[in-house]
């Protein structure tokens, strides 16, 4: 593997008689989403803070590039920071100015570029964060979601290599949560930045993350994907995630992905030899363009919709579902065999595309920040499994049958052509 | 078995030792105290020296151009109304006290000398203390807390350099400058009691300061104020910039007692440096 961008060796720090860390070894890669994981108060922002050298670790060493901080001369570590960004849990920032001001800081600071150039720079990110209504107001003016996009805004404002998230969606709203998450994602994509994320969110923040680093009692007890965190058996797992995920399903509705397969192989148990199931996976076609049209809200709303009416259709019938990526809602259908699906199916379709649609984009256009014609497509597909057969393997097949279920066209402010 | 004598010599000896640490008690809180404020003396020159180093870098003109509108010129309106009224006090209790000796013809001499030497600079400092100098620790005492500046350090914005070095500039700036406007006041406010209120000759008040008022005298007040700026600048940024570290309280408290504290101290430290100064130029 290659060099880690950042590792701890035995690190430890204290806060007078208090250790809040001790002992962490951990790495983290170039290019990569990293997500530290943990409860309240477990030390993950000083973690973050000592990544990026608001703090000093009182023992061990933080290596960059495989070199050590503590060997680095004064000039290499400024260099080594200046490629950095923080983006604070409370924003940080400043009350005395305007967004645009926020925003232009570190620009007009720390570089000899002209005004307009700065202009340009600082009018882009305000619209890719959709602030442009706020550019004159203060951060006291703002809602809390748009501070933390002005926050993020200033963040990325300087192009950094790695940025730092602490907890980016504290206090926000499902939707907003999953917007954000997805703007990084989207802005991680297009930049190119190594992100390290501290977040709540799970499972979402599962879908954007490379690795996951879980930190408890002091130190870090795992480093690994997020799929090799499912099979993690630590009492980390019953303490942390657990009770996280059982939050999240009260706020978007929908199983977490560890617990659908919980609940898929408990169903499974019950089945007797040569029974079948059905699995049906729905996906908004070409998010990332929706996105740049209607931007992250209202696309999280509509998924977050479709998702809601999806559970609520097939609950039902006794079918379950998760959001296994940012764009695709999986259902099984435990009771029934490909041509029943297909039925229950075609019902569901006649009626989303009847009356829940309509329900999905009001919810939309409440949310829509942007103009501009955008072509929206769902597929489904189903496919059958047997309780033998895994489950990953019948999701897939189910993927290569799906076909457009709806389309339409949106313009301007969220209706239908 | 221990034998009783012994137990009596150890019994005598921990009183002994008891006795010594009881009294020796109040020396040891001297001694901390003195070495705390020995450590932040020190802290707090450095603090001094770095702002004033940064000075020079670039892009600070506008800053300092900023807070001089927010020390200087908006703390004219309230040392205008100060200094009228200090004059004029200084005006009717010297020409009371003068006329029993037939010398009111000194009265000009006597308001302009009180005021130029030492009632210009003190009151002046005074009053900025607790109109500029209050906001100034108040102000960054919240961006400390609410981390705006942790957020400077992460973006590779020196904090001193961005948010002192212009505070105490201005400051040795515009001290200087609100003390003449004091004296001047001051002097105006001196005339309306004496010559226009009590019948005093008003060529007389102006020429009796023309004569006696030199150039030393105005020279010295000047440097006082230059003394006071630092001094208030130094205590209000270093209260602020501190106040995350305060032992006795946290957050938005901690902005309280900070700014609480760097009123009193400025104060404090206004007339003790008053003294110390005067002594040094006269």
């Amino acid at each position: 593997m290659n060099t880690p961008l950042i590792k701890f060796k035995d690190v430890t720090k204290s806060f007078g008689d208090r250790t809040v860390l001790e002992r962490v070894n951990l790495e983290i890669y170039e290019g990569e989403v990293t997500t530290i994981i943990g409860l309240s108060g477990a030390g993950k922002s000083v973690l973050l803070k000592l990544i990026i050298g608001l703090l000093k670790p009182d023992e061990g060493t933080i290596l960059l590039r495989g070199k050590p901080v503590s060997k680095m001369k004064k000039k290499e570590i400024n260099a080594a920071f200046a490629q950095m960004s923080y983006m604070f849990q409370g924003n940080a920032l400043f009350d005395s100015l305007t967004v645009y001001e926020n925003i232009a800081l570190p620009l007009l600071e720390t570089t000899n570029l002209k005004k307009s150039e700065i202009d340009r720079r600082v009018m882009a990110r305000i619209e890719q964060t959709e602030l442009t209504d706020a550019v004159k107001k203060f951060p006291s003016e703002l809602s809390g979601g748009m501070q933390k996009r002005a926050a993020l805004a200033r963040a990325l404002i300087t192009d950094p290599k790695i940025v730092l998230f602490d907890e980016p969606t504290t206090g926000q709203d499902p939707v907003r949560k999953n917007a954000i998450l997805s703007m990084i994602a989207q802005y991680h994509r297009k930049f190119g930045f190594t992100a390290i994320l501290v977040s709540h969110e799970i499972p979402d923040v599962y879908f954007i993350s490379n690795r996951v680093l879980a930190l408890y009692e002091r130190t870090i007890v795992f480093q690994g994907t997020p799929e090799e965190l499912e099979d993690f058996d630590h009492p980390f797992k019953d303490e942390v995630i657990h009770s996280l995920e059982a939050l999240q399903k009260e706020l978007t509705g929908l199983y977490s992905k560890r617990q659908f397969k919980v609940l898929n192989h408990a169903q499974m148990r019950r089945r007797a030899f040569g029974d079948t199931y059905c699995i049906a996976v729905f996906t908004l076609e070409d998010i990332n363009s929706i996105i740049r049209y209607l931007g992250h809200d209202a696309v999280q709303e509509a998924i977050r919709r479709m998702g809601l009416y999806i559970d609520k259709h097939f609950g039902v019938i006794g079918g379950f579902s998760t959001r296994r990526n940012t764009n695709e809602i999986v259902t099984v259908l435990p009771y029934s065999d490909i041509t029943e699906a297909e039925n229950i199916l075609k019902y569901f379709v006649k009626d989303f595309q009847g009356l829940e649609i309509n329900d999905i984009w009001t919810g939309v256009r409440r949310r829509v920040a942007m103009a501009g014609p955008v072509e929206f497509t769902i597929l489904a597909g189903i496919a059958q499994g047997q309780p033998i057969a895994e489950i990953d393997s019948v999701i897939d097949s189910a993927k290569s049958h799906q076909k457009e279920i709806w389309t339409a066209t949106m313009r301007r402010r969220g209706e239908k052509i | 078995m221990v034998p009783a004598a012994d137990n009596q010599t150890r019994s005598e000896n921990e009183t002994k030792w008891q006795l010594g640490m009881l009294l020796s008690r109040p020396f040891f809180s001297i001694g901390r105290a003195v070495i705390r404020w020995i450590n932040i003396l020190g802290a707090a020159t450095v603090f001094l020296f770095l702002a004033l180093v940064k000075v020079f870098r670039s892009k600070q003109l506008s800053k300092i151009v900023q807070q001089l509108y927010y020390i200087g010129a908006r703390s004219t309106t309230i040392i205008m109304l100060v200094s009228v009224f200090t004059g004029m006090v200084l005006g009717l209790q010297s020409y009371h006290a003068l006329v029993k000796f037939g010398a009111q013809g000194a009265v000009g001499t006597l308001v302009a000398l009180s005021l130029i030497r030492e009632l210009g600079p003190v009151l002046t400092a005074i009053m900025i203390t607790a109109r500029a100098g209050s906001a100034i620790t108040a102000e960054i005492g919240i961006q400390r807390i609410s981390e705006q500046i942790d957020a400077l350090h992460t973006m590779r914005i020196d904090p001193l350099r961005h948010i002192i070095s212009p505070r105490v500039t201005a400051a040795i700036i515009s001290f200087p400058i609100l003390t003449t406007v004091f004296d001047l006041i001051g002097m105006i406010g001196g005339y309306i009691s004496g010559v226009m209120l009590l019948g005093l000759n008003s060529g007389v008040y102006f020429h009796s300061i023309q004569a006696n008022v030199e150039m030393k005298d105005i020279s010295d007040g000047l440097i006082k104020a230059i003394v006071f700026a630092v001094i208030v600048a130094t205590v209000c940024c270093y209260q602020g910039y501190f106040a995350h570290m305060r032992r006795d309280s946290h957050g938005a408290q901690a902005v309280g007692l900070a700014t609480t504290s760097a009123v009193v101290i400025s104060c404090v430290l206004i007339l003790v440096s008053d003294y110390v100064v005067t002594s040094l130029l006269i």
